[in-house]
């Protein structure tokens, strides 16, 4: 009973700290970029531009929750929903600290390659349920983004699961004490980075949304706390993504001195804000050249990871 | 490959620049005389009204948010009867002022016009005439222009010759 | 067809026609002055150069005036030759030379054919630095206003206005650089087709005066395609409104019907819709005497409903002047029996004997264009300058129709206008008049009888007889009238395409038997021959096919105590019926309900008032004086209450909850079961596209693309922007967003075409230049001869001679194209234009009453006494007095009649 509790507990606090988190990306994002633009962001509503937060979700649950009359009504709400829930079933597996997970799930892996193929529904949904050409083309490329990428992002994976033998992410953390596989596994790093990028449709891969061309993609229709599901829905992704860098590359909680979860969220919280930086740096590519990208480079470059990998551990005779 | 580092590394090593932001309200930026704010009408080296309601700013406008009405006095002069700009509209383009065949419509450096209230935001003609001809001192269409208006005959214009005599029959 | 070569393609074209028109047609942009396709070619501008080469291996060529060479087999030209565009470049910037720097100020501007074409030629800069020349201008009147700087010298006005239109009033000054076109000295162009000035001029030296009063620019306009109101002739128009008035009316092209131009009645007639007068809300009187309060529109029609309700006996008298649409509802309203053509008995018989006379076998009534090509024409007894000026206009062309063969047997094109008329010169096709006073046409006649009705229906009689023994033959006529009789059927019979015209002006039955009487026998011998009558009103003969007894029968009705109930549509009935008659029927009925647009006197007398709309506001069909029935558009919403007249019949009858009788929703359905229940306007679904009907999934844009002021024009009001309003009754939209390119004639809202921003763009929506509208001129004619039908010439008598009495007078109405028509008189510039109430007398009378012009005299019948000042007309018959038709204090009374008149 008491285990049950604690186990509760630990999960509403990963809920929170996490809704947090995301929340704060939105100032942090904007203040990194305004230093790395030679500007401020935001810096009017309190210290340093805080109470933007608040501020922010102030305005977004106060606007009119409003849906288009063309709309399919109940998938139009449905969508932002299924974004949320996916992602943050997604953190369940994520061991923050020895103890300090969810569930600690032998396929955890698995779960997530599961779930992030899901929260591609959430977009299909949304554009398809607008009736906006825009968003249907935005909710096309994502589709399409998302099984590209999905594909090597998985293959990628498989040299660390090989390393570690197991799907299970504490496992996985654990057999990083002596080498971080960011090393042995520099390439699969290298392809999960793109891979992650493009699931979490951020900048340069941010093609779904493309304000340029498609106005706002998929959520075009979108407006208040709906809107504000999609915003968070990204954030967390970038979180998500952040903390399985760190879980499956860099030894997760795995660190001198400080308590494991403190080095988990140091970790992550760098990888959070090279995501940023990324953004500020790169252009977003064509579409047709992030594709050809994807299956002409990046499928290739995961297969011959995998066979390398799986040779080298092979000779190893393991 | 390298480049992509190397841009990344570049954007990164702007955290140590100086930041351009002015900070608006505290510190006012300097605001050139040709900037495109607040419009306003002029009027004539000799005081009276520039605008001849000729409608091309109203045609121009992109958002349509100028509207007037043209008549004209006893002596054939022509003038807005009112003359509206709904400013909560307007997108600040200039091309009325560049359309205007006249120099009475012309954008000034003033920006700072907000309103709580949207309908503060339509002037009419007396929120928008000013007392002097602006950007363009001298210039005074009727001058110009053929048609005759009190205080100045035909002929009498820059560049006219006096009216022809229609019953000479001197060749 | 001949085949020329423009810039090395090959193009099959019509030979005969000029170079220019060819070009025109083939959708080339040849830049144009003096040419004009109704007054063709002059060549005095030199704009329209193009290059000329002899033959495929000539490389120079040499330049050619496009509008003077006429089209041959392999001509070689070229429009894109850099000579030639040199040329015409240096033509423009020789004609600006002198323009002033005005655009701005330019009524023209905006819709400016100088302007179009300065920029068709790429003329940007003035070089010169020469002073520019001026002129003093004149004060022309009350319709157009003179800008003589503008000048470019061209002679369009004078050609229209002397050559075509026949005015003797304006003309070209001066010599070398310094001509002046315009009237030898100040005061109104004299001419009733002077307001075309306006379009002919391309450029702003003519504007019209009352559109200068409420300026605004053509792209600013919101426009629909109308039907002028003010007389039969139901000319085809433009209705131009900003900011919720009528602004402007402009020629809408239709080549059976008004072809270029429009008479000043139609063109500045229009102010009456944003007339003081007008009626915007309902008003509901309690008591007769009471004074009317404003009512809303449910209150009234709750009082209406009440009124009604209590008293049975419900009649509705109808009106020419209003809709088919609006009268068929009535007439639903109140059932066909007790439903009353809003005219009096005596023009009753006339429209049904003229309707009669349309559908009798093998003779047509003509469309305006066919009168225009009459060889020969006989006009009966109507003063058409005056009743119906454009036909007047038509007629003026048809007598050059003869002597144009001189210019065939010297193989001159026709289009080749000055050498034409120096070959015609004052010769002239054969046109006889007969009517009891001068008109205005009288100059062009070979030959013209002074007489009353009686006499002039004898002499049509007298023609009749001698091309067919069949008609019945006058007795004791004179030897004069006789051998007149003789000459004219002599020229009817030569002729191709002979024309016999008369109407009701005279309002004799015995003169449009006449005329009947000449066209049939006239066919009888195998010469194909024209009918045409002209109406009083534009409505008429659509009214007289509704059907209805006359207003004596409304009267005599409500008199024997039959009716209780009255509802008047937009009829005044003071102007229609004798004052008394009137009097006693207000006396007499107990409610009275009347639909009008103005305020008069039956206005004054209702019980509730209920404000229609006026053509500007509502869409309906009118019937012309051809029998062409005619879609009209609504331009603007309305302000206030104001709608349709059939909307508030409707509206009435689901206050009595009668909503059976009246179960239409838009237009459509009341045009649906008007074709339906009435055979004879089965065919007024065809006139115009019906509501549903789109362009490209879009309605048709009434304002223009560049409509400027959207976010604007109400943001004093409100900063919301109010949604366009919804139009259930016609494929337009009020909007600017629509469809903006070529739509189906009848619903052409406005010519405009990329780079002809002037209403010379309509080249671009006909078929070919001068000829019919692409997709057919609009408007069905309903009325056509039917071969079963014969009715022979039964009740056709020959009428006594006329004779003069010594106490009396008879009075006949004398026309006035300004001042005759009632709504135009609201308008101030007609109002301006029109005479003041006078008495015409003969010589003879005024001597034997002792009177000279401007005397005093009263005229005096029954009850009534007018006190007016004499004229005298020297050419008026013995025995005749005119009285002005509809001149204000002159209305009330049906004429002819016998008057006794004595001075005072």
């Amino acid at each position: 009973m008491k285990g049950i509790i604690l186990q509760t507990g630990v999960a509403l606090a990963i809920l929170g700290v996490l809704v947090a988190m995301s929340a704060g990306l939105i100032w942090l994002e904007r203040r990194l970029l305004g230093l790395w633009q030679d500007r401020y962001g935001p810096n009017r509503a309190g210290r340093l531009g805080l109470l933007q937060v608040p501020a922010d979700m102030i305005k977004i649950f106060t606007k009119e929750d409003w849906a288009p009359p063309f709309a399919d009504k109940p998938v139009f709400i449905a969508a932002p929903a299924v974004i949320m829930v996916t992602v943050l079933l997604s953190f369940a597996v994520i061991p923050f600290a020895p103890g300090v997970a969810v569930a600690d799930l032998n396929i955890g892996l698995l779960f997530f390659l599961a779930m992030s193929s899901l929260s591609v529904y959430s977009i299909v949904l949304g554009g398809w349920a607008s009736k906006n050409k825009y968003s249907l083309l935005g909710a096309l490329r994502a589709s399409c983004q998302m099984l590209s990428y999905e594909v090597f992002m998985g293959l990628s994976l498989m040299g660390v699961v090989m390393l570690a033998g197991s799907f299970n992410l504490r496992d996985i953390v654990e057999a990083q004490r002596d080498l971080w596989f960011c090393v042995p596994q520099f390439a699969g790093l290298i392809i999960f980075l793109v891979a992650g990028f493009a699931e979490s449709r951020r900048l340069p891969f941010d093609l779904p949304e493309a304000e340029n061309e498609l106005v706002a993609g998929f959520h075009v229709e979108y407006s208040g706390m709906k809107f504000g599901m999609f915003f968070v829905g990204e954030y967390l992704g970038i979180i998500l993504i952040s903390a399985l860098i760190t879980t499956l590359f860099f030894g997760g909680w795995l660190g001198p001195v400080l308590p494991p979860v403190v080095w988990f969220f140091v970790k992550t919280f760098a990888f959070i804000c090279w995501f940023v930086l990324i953004r500020a740096s790169y252009y977003r590519p064509r579409y047709d050249q992030l594709l050809s990208f994807g299956w002409k480079v990046m499928l290739p470059l995961a297969l011959l990871n995998l066979a390398i990998t799986g040779g080298v551990v092979l000779a190893a005779g393991r | 490959m390298v480049s992509l580092l190397k841009a990344m590394w570049i954007i990164f090593l702007h955290m140590f620049r100086k930041r351009e932001t002015i900070l608006y309200p505290e510190q006012k930026p300097y605001i050139p005389p040709r900037w495109r704010g607040r419009i306003i009408l002029s009027r004539d080296p000799d005081g009276a009204e520039r605008c001849v309601a000729c409608y091309l700013c109203a045609a121009v406008c992109p958002v349509d948010c100028i509207a007037l009405q043209a008549t004209q006095d006893e002596y054939g002069r022509r003038y807005p009867e009112f003359f509206r700009i709904n400013f909560s509209r307007c997108i600040f383009c200039g091309f009325c002022e560049e359309a205007c065949p006249t120099y009475a419509i012309q954008l000034t450096p003033d920006f700072e016009m907000c309103e709580y209230k949207r309908p503060n935001l339509v002037y009419e003609k007396e929120d928008l005439l000013i007392s002097g001809p602006g950007k363009y001192p001298d210039y005074n269409f009727y001058h110009v222009a053929g048609l005759a208006i009190k205080g100045k005959e035909k002929g009498e214009a820059e560049n006219e010759t006096p009216p022809v005599d229609i019953r000479s029959l001197l060749p | 067809m001949a085949v020329i070569y423009i810039d090395n393609k090959p193009y099959e074209v019509k030979e005969g026609q000029s170079l220019l028109n060819a070009c025109l047609s083939l959708g080339f942009s040849v830049p144009y002055f003096c040419w004009h396709p109704e007054l063709h070619s002059v060549g005095a501008c030199r704009q329209c150069a193009v290059k000329q080469f002899r033959n495929e291996s000539d490389t120079r060529g040499f330049i050619i005036m496009s509008c003077m060479t006429p089209v041959e087999d392999g001509l070689c030209i070229s429009i894109d030759d850099p000579e030639a565009r040199q040329f015409r470049a240096s033509i423009i910037e020789m004609l600006m030379l002198n323009h002033p720097h005005d655009c701005p100020v330019c009524d023209e501007g905006g819709e400016c054919h100088l302007q179009d074409m300065t920029v068709m030629t790429g003329h940007v800069r003035r070089r010169t630095r020469f002073p520019k020349r001026t002129y003093r201008n004149q004060d022309l009147g009350p319709f157009l206003n003179h800008e003589m700087n503008r000048c470019i010298q061209c002679y369009r006005c004078l050609r229209f206005y002397r050559d075509y239109a026949g005015g003797r009033d304006f003309n070209v000054f001066g010599i070398h650089q310094r001509l002046y076109f315009g009237r030898y000295e100040d005061g109104k162009l004299e001419s009733e087709f002077s307001g075309n000035l306006v379009e002919v001029c391309p450029t702003g030296v003519f504007t019209d005066k009352t559109f200068m009063k409420h300026f605004t620019r053509k792209w600013d306009l919101q426009t629909a395609p109308s039907i002028c109101v003010h007389c039969s002739v139901g000319c085809n128009t433009i209705v131009g409104e900003r900011y919720g008035t009528v602004r402007r009316i402009l020629n809408r092209f239709n080549r059976e019907v008004n072809g270029y131009f429009l008479c000043d009645r139609g063109r500045f007639g229009y102010e009456f819709v944003n007339s003081e007068l007008r009626i915007r809300r309902p008003l509901v009187r309690d008591a007769r005497t009471a004074e009317a309060q404003p009512a809303n529109k449910a209150a009234a029609l709750k009082r209406v409903a009440q009124i009604l309700r209590k008293t049975p006996g419900l009649i509705g008298i109808g009106s020419p002047r209003a809709s088919l649409e609006s009268n068929y509802a009535l007439r639903k309203l109140v059932g066909p029996d007790r439903f009353f053509a809003g005219v009096s008995g005596a023009e009753q018989r006339l429209i049904t004997a003229i309707l009669d006379s349309m559908r009798k076998p093998s003779v047509l009534s003509p469309s305006l264009q066919e009168v225009e090509r009459a060889d020969a024409v006989l006009l009966l007894g109507e003063d058409v300058p005056n009743t119906a000026p454009r036909l007047a206009l038509a007629l003026r062309q048809s007598v050059r129709v003869r002597p144009m063969t001189l210019a065939d047997q010297l193989c001159v094109p026709r289009w080749m206008d000055h050498a034409v008329r120096l070959v015609v010169h004052d010769a002239r096709g054969p046109l006889y008049i007969a009517t009891p006073y001068r008109t205005r046409l009288d100059s062009l006649a070979t030959k013209t009888l002074r007489g009353a009705p009686d006499d002039i229906a004898r002499l049509g009689f007298a023609v009749a007889h001698e091309l067919s023994t069949d008609s019945p033959a006058v007795a004791g006529l004179s030897e004069e009238a006789q051998s007149l009789a003789h000459e004219i059927a002599q020229a009817l019979q030569g002729a191709s395409c002979p024309l016999v015209m008369s109407g009701t002006g005279c309002g004799s039955m015995a003169v449009v038997q006449a005329a009947d009487a000449v066209a049939r026998s006239l066919r009888k011998t195998g010469r194909p021959a024209m009918l045409s009558f002209i109406v009083p009103e534009c409505n008429s003969l659509g009214l007289g096919i509704l059907g209805g007894g006359s207003l004596e029968d409304a009267v005599e009705r409500i008199l024997k105590g039959d009716a209780h109930n009255l509802i008047i549509l937009q009829s005044n009935l003071f102007r229609r019926l004798d004052r008394e008659t009137v009097e006693e029927v207000f006396e007499k009925i107990e409610h009275v309900v009347v639909l009008d647009h103005v305020a008069n006197r039956c206005v004054e007398r209702a019980d509730v008032v209920l404000p229609s709309a006026t053509f500007a506001e509502s869409d309906g069909t009118f019937v012309n004086n051809e029998g062409r029935g005619q879609r009209f558009f609504q331009v603007m919403v309305p302000q206030g209450d104001v709608q349709a007249s059939w909307r508030w019949i409707r509206d009435i009858a689901d206050a009595l909850d009668k909503g059976e009788l009246a179960p239409w929703t838009s237009l459509d359905d009341l045009i649906a079961d008007m074709a339906a229940s009435v055979q004879r306007l089965k065919e007024v679904v065809r006139i115009a596209p019906a509501a549903d009907f789109r362009m490209t999934g879009m309605r048709i844009a009434r304002e223009s693309h560049r409509y400027s002021g959207r976010t604007a024009v109400t943001a004093y009001v409100s900063v919301h922007e109010p949604k366009p309003p919804q139009d259930d009754d016609s494929p337009l939209a009020f909007s600017m967003e629509g469809f903006q390119g070529h739509v189906p004639p009848a619903v052409i809202p406005r010519f405009w075409s990329p780079g002809w921003n002037s209403i010379q763009a309509v080249n671009k929506f006909q078929s070919e230049v001068g000829g019919p509208l692409a997709g057919g001129d609009p408007g069905i004619r309903l009325i056509e001869p039917m071969e079963n039908v014969e009715k022979g010439q039964e009740g056709a008598i020959v009428p006594e001679p006329f004779r003069p009495r010594t106490d009396a007078c008879l009075l006949v109405p004398l026309f006035h194209v300004f001042g005759s028509e009632e709504l135009s008189m609201l308008s101030p510039a007609i109002a301006e234009a029109a005479p003041e109430p006078y008495v015409g007398l003969s010589p003879e009378d005024a001597d034997r009453l002792g009177l000279r012009d401007g005397n005093t005299v009263a005229v005096r019948w029954d009850e009534t006494e007018l006190t007016l000042p004499a004229k005298i007309m020297d050419d008026l018959p013995g025995g005749l007095a005119g009285l002005p038709h509809g001149l204000p204090g002159l209305s009330g009374f049906v004429l002819p009649r016998w008057g006794k008149i004595r001075a005072k």
